[in-house]
């Protein structure tokens, strides 16, 4: 092949320039805007996945030019983060949990920030019986009763103790059927919707995951308004007393912020499809 | 399934229209697996060569471990790199968690085995092709090892190459250490990852069919870049024997 060409590299240098430059270029043009400031939020999934963080950050950051860097895990994990003091900044959804963090000494103090609630959802054809109670532990209940499948976050999230707290009440122990009817995912909540999607599975989801979710398959809603559904969101300083690395100052503008009239407004202003997502719930409105 | 159908014509339109967001994941995602190569390509050459040439006590023993290190799970290094880096863990004070830097330590890790016992491989084969000739050159271990490096320098580049596959398409050690932060520390799989996780299969995939693309290109240049360079070769004073590409494990 190489006799038949008299200049055998002149093609093939052309391409492999060609080629590098194309790979030069992406890697130039997306130089990541190295911001000099910035915080660490250690946050869950559900804020992450529903689009909120998209829809409010722009707004803090343009203000004060502070950038919000979200770490998106579980509330479990994003705890461990914290309390390692890889975080400025803990916006979690599990009250006691945060309440022990800050008892603990590893946070300032907890604000109310937001709200929304869980939903138990399931497939259409609802085997076990439960579309339309209102008791979620009962409808829990049902679920085991009928051995119908159950995707679980199993992940120590926010969600995963509110579901465990739920089946408490109903007086189940699901860890019993792990592996038959109750599936532990071990994953985030649309990693879980997605396994519950694929196996007709009943599942417990945060409205705003649920709402913003791209891949629902059979699912549908079937249990909602139980008080102990509620869902509420803290804010929380990680405390400089204990990892004097954190910055705090930014770290407290962005709380007050969030809790201000301007965050609030925000988080009230973010809807999917015309349905707000998160109800804002800070007690200290004004300021900011 | 019109997944797949959305799925292309999702990549092809983010293409097209030069999305920014797209250009930044893509961008961080060359810089750090390269980055990661580059670094693990100047340990583990040298390393993998010393390895072939040397002979000490253990030796067997280094390379059974070295060959096992190439599947090293991505996230138990990445676990391991997190617990170093940690605030809490010794090399806290540096701040490296969550930023570039430290995905590119995760992959030199996971990258440095696979290019060191690839490369020992290579040389080995080499050195006992070659073991008597450079003998008698008055050529021990040590000056032999810079020549051989020199001379199979097209079969190394396929040890790079590899390392450069291992490098892009790990999740597990950049999402654990870069937290997958939007617009510092999200690169192709980590974006998949997070797609998935919404349920935006379309979406997922079509950034899955963009990472393979930029693979071929990768690959594709490395190709084109060899032959062009064995054939500006050809008819010089040192030719490499062709076709005795050694088989590799």
């Amino acid at each position: 092949m190489r006799n038949r060409r008299p200049n055998p590299r002149s093609w093939s240098t052309r391409i492999v320039t060609a080629l590098l430059g194309l790979l030069v270029a992406f890697a130039v043009h997306g130089e990541a805007a190295a911001e000099d400031r910035f915080i660490v939020v250690a946050s869950t999934t559900s804020t992450a996945n529903s689009g909120l963080f998209d829809h409010i950050l722009p707004l803090f950051e343009n203000k004060t030019g502070i950038q919000v860097r979200v770490v998106a895990v579980g509330t479990g994990q994003a705890l461990r983060v914290a309390r390692n003091g890889d975080a400025d900044v803990l916006l979690v959804h599990h009250r006691p949990s945060e309440e022990a963090f800050v008892a603990e000494g590893f946070g300032v103090a907890r604000h109310d920030v937001m709200y929304n609630d869980f939903v138990i959802v399931g497939p259409a054809a609802d085997p076990a019986a439960v579309r339309g109670l209102t008791d979620a532990a009962a409808a829990l209940a049902r679920i085991a009763g009928a051995a119908a499948p159950f995707a679980s976050r199993g992940d120590d999230s926010g969600t995963h103790k509110a579901e465990r707290a739920l089946w408490a009440a109903a007086g189940v122990d699901p860890g019993a059927a792990s592996g038959s009817w109750y599936r532990e995912t071990g994953s985030g909540m649309g990693a879980t919707l997605n396994t519950a999607a694929a196996m007709d599975a009943y599942a417990l989801t945060d409205r705003g995951t649920w709402l913003s979710f791209g891949n629902r398959g059979q699912l549908v809603v079937l249990v909602e308004g139980d008080r102990r559904l509620a869902n509420p969101y803290g804010v929380i300083l990680v405390d400089r007393a204990r990892h004097p690395h954190v910055k705090a100052e930014d770290g407290q503008a962005f709380i007050d912020w969030l809790t201000g009239r301007e965050g609030q407004a925000a988080i009230a202003s973010f809807t999917i499809g015309g349905q707000r997502l998160f109800f804002p719930s800070a007690k200290s409105v004004g300021g900011s | 399934m019109t997944d797949f159908g959305d799925a292309f014509t999702t990549a092809l339109s983010l293409v097209v229209t030069l999305d920014p967001d797209l250009a930044e994941i893509v961008g961080l995602s060359l810089r750090v697996s390269l980055g990661a190569v580059a670094v693990a390509t100047v340990i583990g050459l040298p390393a993998g060569a010393a390895l072939a040439l040397f002979r000490f006590p253990g030796r067997h023993g280094a390379v059974i471990l070295l060959n096992a290190l190439m599947g090293l799970p991505p996230v138990v290094v990445g676990l391991i790199v997190y617990l170093l880096l940690s605030r809490a863990g010794p090399l806290g004070v540096l701040g490296l968690l969550f930023t570039p830097t430290a995905m590119v330590i995760a992959q030199v890790l996971l990258v440095a085995p696979i290019v060191a016992a690839l490369t020992r491989q290579v040389i080995e084969d080499l050195w006992a092709e070659y073991e008597e000739q450079l003998k008698s050159l008055g050529a021990g271990p040590g000056r032999a090892l810079g020549m051989l490096l020199w001379d199979g320098r097209f079969s190394l580049l396929t040890a790079v190459l590899a390392g450069f596959g291992r490098a892009s398409a790990e999740v597990g050690a950049v999402m654990i250490v870069g937290g997958n932060i939007d617009h510092v520390t999200r690169v192709m799989t980590t974006a998949i990852a997070l797609e998935v996780s919404k349920g935006d299969l379309a979406l997922a995939l079509g950034l899955g069919l963009i990472l393979i693309v930029l693979s071929v290109s990768v690959n594709g240049a490395a190709f084109l870049l060899k032959e062009a360079a064995e054939r500006s070769q050809t008819g010089g004073p040192r030719q490499v024997p062709r076709g005795e590409d050694p088989a590799l494990p």
